[in-house]
């Protein structure tokens, strides 16, 4: 695979079916994240399929498109492993992942799992006045915050939406200046400070890894 | 809005008219023009409770009915209550002074560590909107916060907000400390929240989940209704 469009990612997501006998199916904002895990692990014995990760717009939808999608691939795999944590499902992909039997991440999101399960649990009394961005999010920050909150358009909502959060904090995957760059304009523009932090995969490395 | 639409002189429309065309600008976010009509339907001798309730609440209806229906979406409906907010708070002070009907009192706040609060304020003014007095505790509340306030005044509602996985369960904390000091059932309490659902509502031991704000209103009313007819049975 080339050069994976982020745009491609937020609206139809990814298919890179290949002759391994586990079959991922992530989140489209995962794939960037995978890819490289799979590529520097040499996890050839994995494939990915991504659902849009425009989803996340939607969380009530993700459920569902998870079901389907291990529906239409189970045949075809020994394995199947569901590269989503909860999302704002409320419990219901966990469910549902149960009553099909197939695995899922551990935690509530993926700023938890990027940060480390357990970390982000500790910290999350005293940092829950933060808005997170993942790498993916600092890419489309335009598609997945400005534009569905209307803050292209409406500027004024901005502090209904923001009022109450303080930073922003970018858990960066990879060392990327020109991400950093952005992500900071991104702080501006939200009328938040800003943070960096370097989490690289946390435990969605690990998962994988166990695999 | 169209130019022609922008040229409308809302002091010069009928009754019907103007209401109609508060509907719209409600639909439209125009807080302005919705203040203006508000003062325009006073200065004609509405009372209060009807601007209130055929003018902001209808229009604000059809906005419910549109966001459910995917037809609007978060920012519109925010820029509509917007302009309700506006028209809401000419009217607030003249309600009370006018006798308007009041159908229960509510306590809300968002739960400890959550400070989302959109959900919550959309419900607050719909609640106030239809009738009911709402104390609103605003964001990140621990269980002391909802029960020191539920001990100081009279409430029959308790509402709770949030919109993190993380941290809805802590609904649970606030209703078992009820159950544990035996007011659990004093009150009916609704929860609400992008990632809850009713089997959490039920789960959690909440007397509902509300979906959305309309359905909390609605919600809010039929278990009121029903405490009325207990009473008068």
């Amino acid at each position: 695979m080339t050069q994976i469009s982020d745009a491609e990612l937020t609206e139809n997501g990814l298919t890179e079916m290949a002759a391994g006998r586990i079959l991922l199916i992530a989140c489209g904002a995962l794939a960037r994240e995978i890819l490289d895990l799979k590529k520097a692990n040499g996890w050839d014995h994995m494939d990915l399929t991504c659902l849009p990760a425009k989803l996340h717009l939607y969380p009530e939808k993700i459920t569902e498109a998870v079901i389907g999608a291990v529906a239409k691939h189970r045949a075809s795999y020994d394995e199947i492993f569901v590269v989503y944590a909860d999302c704002g499902t409320g419990g219901l992909l966990q469910t549902a992942c149960d009553e099909l039997g197939v695995q899922m991440v551990l935690g509530p999101h993926c700023y938890s799992f990027f940060e480390g399960n357990e970390r982000f649990a500790d910290i999350s009394e005293s940092e829950f006045t933060a808005f997170y961005l993942t790498d993916f999010l600092v890419r489309q920050f335009e598609a997945f915050i400005i534009k569905p909150m209307g803050l292209d358009r409406h500027p004024e909502l901005r502090d209904m939406y923001f009022g109450n959060y303080e930073k922003l904090v970018y858990q960066a995957q990879t060392d990327d200046p020109a991400l950093t760059e952005k992500a900071k304009e991104a702080a501006e523009t939200l009328g938040l400070a800003f943070e960096r932090r370097l989490t690289g995969y946390g435990d969605l490395e690990v998962t994988l890894k166990a695999l | 809005m169209s130019d022609e639409e922008d040229d409308i002189i809302l002091s010069e429309l009928s009754d019907d008219e103007l209401v109609l065309q508060m509907h719209d600008d409600l639909y439209d976010g125009m807080k302005e023009e919705i203040e203006e009509s508000v003062h325009i339907l006073l200065d004609r001798g509405w009372m209060p409770y009807d601007v209130l309730t055929k003018a902001l609440v209808e229009g604000m209806r059809i906005v419910g009915i549109d966001f459910r229906d995917g037809i609007l979406f978060v920012p519109e409906v925010l820029l509509a209550a917007n302009a309700m907010k506006g028209g809401m708070f000419i009217l607030k002070p003249l309600l009370a002074e006018t006798g308007a009907p009041r159908l229960g009192n509510m306590l809300i706040g968002t739960v400890k560590g959550d400070i989302h609060d959109i959900g919550k304020n959309l419900v607050t003014m719909m609640m106030e909107g239809a009738g009911f007095e709402v104390k609103d505790l605003g964001i990140n509340n621990p269980v002391e916060n909802y029960l020191d306030e539920l001990d100081s005044n009279e409430y029959d509602i308790l509402g709770m907000s949030a919109l993190l996985t993380t941290t809805m369960p802590y609904m649970k904390v606030v209703i078992d400390t009820m159950i544990e000091q035996g007011i659990r059932d004093d009150y009916v309490v609704l929860v609400g929240g992008a990632p809850l659902n009713e089997e959490f509502g039920k789960a959690i031991g909440a007397d509902a989940y509300c979906r959305d704000a309309a359905v909390a209103v609605e919600t809010a009313k039929e278990f009121m209704d029903r405490k009325h007819n207990q009473m008068s049975a």
